[in-house]
């Protein structure tokens, strides 16, 4: 019970910590907002219906690490991290929380960006639904992993990106199979797969990357 | 003494490698038959092949080393992590630049998209490349070493996840053209050379890898000793 506590914590304190500064989720907005009216232009009309899903998909992952690249700001800035590190909570506690706000962030994105893409380009059915919050989880779980890896480095911001896309192009091909296939359901599982497995070794390697 | 004992390593692995590959590429002029279709030129096989499952071995082998360090936190496993990645990517590059080659020689293309080792050695060569940025913009200590090797680990995760994503983008994104699976009815001459090849890369690849961690240690030492003096 004090690990589900310890995480419960964490994630509040990010959250809270949001509600105040309102920092990262309406830059989030903004940036797929602004993403999709470029894709409205880049898009020749008549190759418009299956791919504008890919687009989606690309707009999605680079707000997901637009908001990973503000996830260890605070952190870093008041070198909170060697203090979290320091407390008798689990390691593994302080990637699960910063993961749930990364997921609340993006879920708050999407909110926003799935009417906008229905309204501005194709329908979202429950399929789709279904693909991006299965595909939340993965990219939460990498970037949460990689965005500390960044943090602890000089390059930071530039780093992150070049560690992130390479890692996360299995989610975009199951995400973009799920949106335009007839049978999504491998694709789905495809996505479940990853994030199993990707979420497990996140969680388990985290402790060595804040630790020495 | 020990320091000559490695050395002749290196050296005998040198060798073994270079009777290994002319071996190899000998045997696959003049034994192997030509192929049905192809012809002559599909002979880049027997070295297409082999440098690929060299790659993959050597990305094996820096995650199990990192898997030593983190169980370990012994500082030499990260040195020698980094160079099985380090020799990973040589062989990578040599897998895209011999894949590239041999499409172009039967299809007329430098690139293509169907072609799942070669989509896949693209992936693997972004994501270790990022391996080296991480590395050079990270202060030198026992955390650098253990982001680097969660982040090899990831790489030998990333490998069968990603030839999956590959499968599947396939049949969806571009419908597969060229059928290449050579792999399935090998001819026992044919099985034969592409053993010995692999041996041969395999063997220069362990060569490589001994002589760059011999550099690498010394390099370290001679560092020790500046900082000693000064």
């Amino acid at each position: 019970m004090t690990y589900l506590s310890d995480v419960a914590a964490l994630a509040r304190k990010d959250l809270l910590l949001e509600l105040r500064s309102r920092d990262t989720v309406p830059a989030m907005l903004l940036f797929v907002v602004s993403t999709l009216v470029v894709f409205n232009f880049s898009l020749p009309a008549d190759s418009r219906d299956l791919a504008a899903y890919g687009l989606l998909w690309v707009a999605l992952v680079f707000t997901a690490l637009l908001g990973l690249l503000r996830a260890f700001m605070a952190e870093r800035e008041q070198r909170v991290l060697d203090g979290l590190v320091l407390t008798p909570a689990d390691r593994s506690a302080i990637w699960l929380g910063k993961c749930l706000a990364v997921l609340v962030f993006l879920l708050l994105a999407e909110v926003v960006a799935l009417p906008a893409f229905h309204l501005f380009f194709e329908p979202v059915d429950a399929t789709v639904v279904a693909a991006v919050l299965l595909a939340n989880v993965g990219l939460a779980a990498v970037g949460t992993l990689l965005a500390a890896m960044a943090a602890a480095s000089r390059a930071r911001e530039l780093l992150l990106p070049l560690l992130f896309l390479p890692l996360v192009i299995p989610i975009v091909v199951g995400g973009v199979g799920a949106s335009i296939d007839d049978e999504p359901a491998r694709y789905l599982g495809f996505l479940v797969l990853y994030d199993l497995i990707f979420a497990i070794l996140s969680w388990a390697s985290f402790e060595y990357v804040v630790t020495e | 003494l020990s320091t000559s004992l490695r050395n002749n390593r290196a050296a005998v692995l040198a060798a073994t490698a270079a009777l290994l590959l002319l071996t190899g590429v000998a045997l696959a002029f003049y034994w192997v038959p030509n192929a049905p279709i192809e012809g002559f030129r599909q002979r880049i096989f027997y070295i297409h092949v082999p440098v690929a499952l060299t790659a993959y071995a050597c990305f094996g082998w820096a995650a199990w080393k990192a898997l030593r360090l983190l169980s370990t936190r012994d500082a030499r496993y990260d040195l020698e992590s980094y160079t099985a990645v380090h020799m990973g990517v040589i062989f990578g590059i040599l897998t895209l630049v011999t894949g590239s080659i041999w499409a172009r020689t039967s299809w007329g293309v430098w690139w293509s998209w169907g072609e799942r080792q070669l989509v896949l050695f693209l992936i693997l060569f972004l994501f270790y490349s990022a391996y080296f940025m991480l590395r050079y913009s990270t202060e030198p200590g026992p955390r650098r070493a253990n982001m680097s090797a969660v982040y090899a680990l990831f790489g030998v995760v990333l490998i069968p996840v990603s030839f999956l994503a590959i499968r599947l983008a396939e049949g969806l994104i571009h419908p597969v053209v060229f059928d290449r699976d050579v792999g399935s009815n090998l001819a026992t001459s044919q099985l034969v050379t592409v053993i010995v090849c692999f041996g041969g890369t395999l063997a220069l690849a362990a060569a490589l890898y001994t002589n760059e961690l011999l550099g690498k240690r010394l390099d370290a030492q001679l560092r020790e000793l500046r900082e000693a003096l000064t």
